[in-house]
């Protein structure tokens, strides 16, 4: 589903975030990306969204090369992932129900739809009492909840999550973990950036381990080993 | 779909109009008084061509007949004068006029009354007092008389029955007008022009402010898939909502002001009332004040939402 070919990004001279990278997630797989900061983690996830482009290689999502596509096929690859931050990047001046209802309306759904699927996706992540509420009052907990419900409402075929735990407590750490768990059992490809020991464990998927801009262990039932 | 979307674009900009007030309103403030400066500058060339014309008017050329002329000669050269391109206006003063005035002026004066009665007859001859359109025209009208002598040394016309013109009498005078005229005319555009450049980038800047505050958010947007136009639009929106916002106080304020220096300014600029010439304008201003209002608020928010989309 999501190939890297050799993928290098060189900075400068001595700074090189991403070091002839190639990998492969395939679909319905959830995959954890561990490393300590700078290991690459994050430049690995801004390639798969065209935020950033390669110095060296190439990505492919399905069989479409990921920076060879044009404004709007960037627009239509970006409708098809979901994206979710550690530090939750919702809109601020825009409530609960309106953050997720951009992302639908972005998408050139109805007013129909919307209004029918907005509450639901609120209350599977367990957040529907404070669907007018604006970000600012929400707890980190909530903000990452309503981030991944904007995340899913569109139904996407994959979920990037790039330290999604890292601004949270372990209780709702685990909260969170249990939903993406959840997503990936409904058949949503799950990729996650983590500096967590504990969430990696508890999950027992695939784990890819990075250091210095290269994958040093990709294992399949894997664990937090640095 | 189409609909929906335009829908949801000027919503959203409504919206973000209110919920960023802080922002909005610096926003404001500065929309405000670069369309205040604009609307003044409307006033002022009214004021300044108003006053110019004043001046103008107080200059004429006046051509003097000999007093044996009859009244249909000068009749007929008033009315291939008034044909000259250059006129605006000849006004045929009767000899007996011209007497009437002189007795008006004098009548304290016993002394020079009594050396006219000695005359016996009337010792005027008629006149015909003649507006230029543009000061800088008198010496081509000046010319159509044919003046004898090429500097001005001589007043004297080469039509027979023209006692004298007194052009070269006023010569420096309309010389100077004609240069003051230019000056304050050439000064004046690019005053203008300065202070709307200035003011079109303070506009600029502040909204561009007022938008690389949502940088973050711009890029937020884009990456839930968000198209650029549907990025674009609200704040397009919102920066068109400033300029009709501040367009409206700025034609509200100038409505008071004009009304409470209105007459003021009539006896200032010798018969100018301000509020009569803004209501007589009002379209003119109206869509002036709104036009840049709505283009400066549209543009910069276009122009500064471009830089932030290029992710």
């Amino acid at each position: 589903m999501i190939y890297f070919d050799k993928v290098s990004k060189i900075y400068s001279d001595d700074c090189v975030a991403l070091d002839e990278v190639t990998l492969t997630i395939e679909p319905k797989e959830f995959v954890s990306i561990v490393g300590h900061s700078g290991a690459g983690k994050t430049t690995l996830i801004k390639m798969i969204l065209a935020e950033e482009k390669p110095s060296k290689g190439a990505i492919f999502y399905e069989s479409k090369e990921v920076h060879k596509l044009k404004g709007k096929e960037i627009t239509a690859l970006r409708r098809k992932i979901g994206t979710v931050f550690q530090d939750f990047r919702l809109l601020p001046n825009k409530t609960v129900y309106e953050n997720i209802a951009f992302a639908m309306e972005a998408a050139g759904r109805t007013d129909e739809e919307i209004e029918a699927d907005v509450p639901h996706v609120l209350e599977l992540v367990d957040i529907g009492k404070k669907i007018y509420s604006f970000p600012n009052e929400l707890s980190g907990g909530e903000k990452q909840r309503v981030a991944i419900a904007r995340a899913i409402v569109n139904q996407p075929d994959v979920i990037i999550a790039d330290e999604p735990t890292g601004n949270l407590d372990p209780a709702n750490t685990f909260e969170i973990i249990q939903i993406l768990k959840k997503i990936n059992d409904l058949g949503t490809t799950v990729i996650i950036t983590t500096h967590n020991r504990t969430v990696v464990e508890s999950l027992g998927k695939r784990v890819i381990s990075m250091q210095n801009g290269k994958i040093v262990r990709d294992d399949k039932h894997g664990k937090y080993v640095l | 779909m189409f609909l929906t979307k335009i829908k949801r674009v000027f919503k959203a900009g409504l919206t973000n109009f209110w919920r960023n007030g802080f922002v909005s309103l610096s926003s404001l403030v500065v929309m405000f008084i670069t369309l205040f400066m604009i609307t003044s500058l409307i006033f002022m060339s009214a004021i300044l061509s108003y006053s110019l014309q004043e001046i103008k008017n107080k200059v004429d050329v006046k051509v003097y007949f000999n007093t044996d002329v009859a009244e249909s000669d000068i009749l007929s050269l008033k009315k291939s004068t008034d044909a000259l391109p250059e006129v605006e206006k000849v006004t045929y003063v009767p000899k007996e006029q011209v007497l009437s005035d002189f007795q008006e002026k004098w009548k304290d004066n016993g002394l020079i009354l009594d050396a006219l009665n000695e005359l016996g007859s009337n010792p005027f001859g008629a006149r015909l007092d003649i507006k230029a359109k543009d000061p800088s025209q008198y010496e081509s009208i000046a010319n159509f008389f044919d003046l004898k002598g090429s500097d001005c040394s001589a007043f004297e016309s080469k039509f027979s029955i023209i006692e004298k013109v007194n052009y070269c009498q006023n010569k420096p005078v309309i010389e100077k007008l004609v240069k003051i005229t230019d000056a304050v005319n050439a000064v004046g555009f690019w005053v203008a022009i300065l202070f709307l450049i200035i003011s079109i980038i303070i506009t600029f800047n502040t909204i561009r402010l007022a938008i690389f505050i949502s940088k973050d958010e711009i890029s937020v947007m884009r990456l839930v898939g968000a198209s650029g136009r549907y990025i674009k639009g609200p704040f397009v929106v919102s920066g068109i909502l400033y300029g009709i916002v501040s367009a409206t106080l700025v034609l509200a304020v100038f409505l008071g002001l004009t009304y409470w220096i209105g007459n003021l300014s009539k006896n200032f600029f010798v018969g100018l009332d301000l509020f009569d010439f803004y209501l007589k304008n009002f379209g003119q201003i109206f869509l002036i004040t709104f036009g840049s209002g709505i283009a400066l608020g549209a543009i910069s928010s276009y122009l500064a939402v471009r830089r932030y989309l290029k992710i």
